[in-house]
């Protein structure tokens, strides 16, 4: 006998077909650190074997998935060790072909991503560290999938401000090298406070040295299952608003611990995380902006939106949080500007400053993300925002991030297209104010006070 | 295995007639049955066991997705996993 109604059934199918309700990734992560090797070509021949034989069935499963139960499953990705950890055994100063051997694992698995072309440098550079920063802009301009990232800050160790300066330079120089691609480049890059080791989503996944030999970790979406539940309740007071959020974010979840279990059974890989994001697309109806705005804001980015968004990330992390038998990963609302249709529209007609986001990012999963700024935009004033974004991740021990894209020969007005998922995003101004003495002092921003916990 | 089926759309006669037909074709048993307007649509909702098919999970779907092409109906059907976690603790 049914022991579902046929109106819960009709919910669930109208939140897939109408709602855009979908898993936005499975990815697997892997562990490369046995594939460390003085000879770099024998370590790059030792990364493409291990991740194409243990990815060579992840897409096929994940679409075999998605048809099993009718939902999408968006993408499907590789998280691997950071890559300085693991060529800092080889000799070698030059990590391009290391980028090149990702990718064309990447294109053999058929993954969409494969992140993880990672170095930590919170408090200091390794030898594998400074090799692979440095080799940052060509090896993202020389790879079609594979994603980069850095950590530069932690509440543990503070800010390194060497790093961070770097991060400005080397922002401006990857944005210059694919000019002709709208920038893409920078769109591929993410520089973290606080980053996590289970993150399944893209650009700023790797799998971090805590972690299993091999782990598969799922990230759900919903942007537009919660805005749709919102509509039913216009006018009632915060703790409806509240308590909808919750049971609507407990549903998304559950499909999120449904798909990872059943791929983990599937691929005899551990289950690792649900991560708890809501993640836009730039879907008409796939927006975290409009989520806002249903909660009775003009436009997202106007007073009030700091509040509106702090309680939307709390209610999504409560609902969901009870559905998954382990959450992790980022955990939260994700605000891409040029991945939202309503941010998009809300920086389009200037609801919506630089200033704003960055106040929205001390509430909400991660940080200024997939924003362009003017391509003549000093290496400099790059280093200042990510500075003071990872300065609210360190003091609020929480992960924050910068994917910043300098829009090469454009300025404010116009707009640059990366396509598909990562979207459109119109060009923001930045303060014409230097910061230059301030990013050319160099050394490290110390830890807070509160990081001495023990 | 079992599965959910459901057809939504404007009735006709020869919905359940065509659909019952297809599974039947494929030795999918129906275990039950039930027909429902929900939120203004006509919605058929039938528990099918799947474990003698014929066909994979996936390529029945893509058979009925056809049928209520020809029907002018949409039809789906899903394991029923998703919506038991969906919607029961």
């Amino acid at each position: 006998m049914l022991t579902i109604n046929p109106n819960e059934i009709v919910e669930t199918i109208q939140m897939i077909r109408d709602e855009h309700l979908d898993i936005r990734t499975i990815t697997m992560g892997i562990s490369l650190l046995d594939c460390a090797d003085s000879d770099p070509k024998a370590a790059c021949q030792k990364i493409y074997d291990k991740i194409t034989r243990y990815a060579k069935d992840l897409v096929k499963t994940g679409e075999d998935i998605s048809r099993c139960y009718g939902i999408p499953i968006i993408n499907k990705r590789i998280s691997v060790t950071p890559i300085s950890l693991v060529a800092a055994a080889s000799n070698t100063c030059d990590y391009v072909p290391f980028a090149k051997t990702l990718d064309k694992a990447a294109k053999e698995t058929g993954v969409n991503f494969i992140g993880g072309y990672s170095a930590l440098v919170q408090k200091g550079y390794a030898k594998g560290d400074e090799n692979l920063i440095r080799s940052i802009p060509e090896a993202l301009c020389s790879t079609d999938f594979v994603c980069s990232s850095v950590g530069v800050a932690s509440t543990k160790a503070g800010i390194n401000m060497d790093a961070v300066r770097q991060m400005g330079e080397i922002i401006t120089k990857t944005a210059n090298l694919s000019a002709d691609n709208n920038s893409m480049g920078c769109a591929k890059f993410v520089v973290f406070a606080n980053p996590v080791e289970d993150n399944p989503f893209m650009a700023g996944a790797f799998h971090g040295v805590g972690e299993g030999d091999c782990v598969i970790n799922v990230g759900v979406s919903g942007p537009g299952v919660v805005k749709a539940a919102l509509e039913e309740i216009k006018g009632k007071d915060f703790a409806i608003l509240a308590e909808t959020i919750k049971k609507t974010a407990f549903k998304i979840t559950r499909m999120g611990q449904l798909v990872a279990q059943e791929a983990s059974r599937r691929l005899r890989v551990p289950f690792g995380i649900v991560d708890l994001s809501l993640a836009p697309t730039p879907a008409v109806g796939d927006s975290v902006a409009y989520i806002l705005e249903e909660m009775g804001l003009e436009k997202c980015g106007t007073h009030g939106t700091t509040a509106a968004l702090a309680l939307l990330n709390d209610a999504v992390k409560k609902g969901g949080v009870m559905a998954s038998s382990s959450v992790g990963g980022l955990s939260g609302a994700f605000i891409p500007v040029s991945e939202d249709a309503g941010m998009i529209a809300a920086a389009e007609c200037g609801a919506l400053q630089l200033d704003k986001l960055e106040a929205m990012t001390c509430v909400c999963s991660v940080g200024l993300d997939m924003i362009a700024v003017p391509g003549d935009t000093s290496a400099s004033t790059i280093s200042a925002i990510i500075a003071d974004e990872m300065a609210i991740g360190v003091v609020n021990q929480k992960t924050t991030a910068v994917r910043i894209i300098p829009a090469i020969g454009k300025t404010v007005g116009d707009s640059v297209s990366f396509g598909g998922l990562l979207g459109e995003a119109p060009v923001m101004p930045v303060h014409p104010y230097s910061s230059e003495e301030f990013i050319a002092r160099g050394g490290r921003i110390p830890a807070p006070l509160h990081s001495l916990r023990n | 295995m079992r599965a959910v089926v459901t057809v939504m759309g404007s009735d006709k006669p020869g919905i359940i007639a065509g659909t019952s037909t297809l599974l039947a074709n494929n030795k999918v048993n129906i275990l039950d049955i039930t027909q429902t307007i929900v939120r203004g649509i006509f919605t058929m909702v039938m528990l099918v066991d799947i474990e003698n098919s014929k066909m994979e999970l996936a390529d029945l779907s893509e058979s009925l997705k056809a049928l209520g092409t020809e029907l002018g109906v949409e039809i789906r059907i899903q394991h029923e996993d998703i919506f038991n976690s969906m919607h029961r603790i």
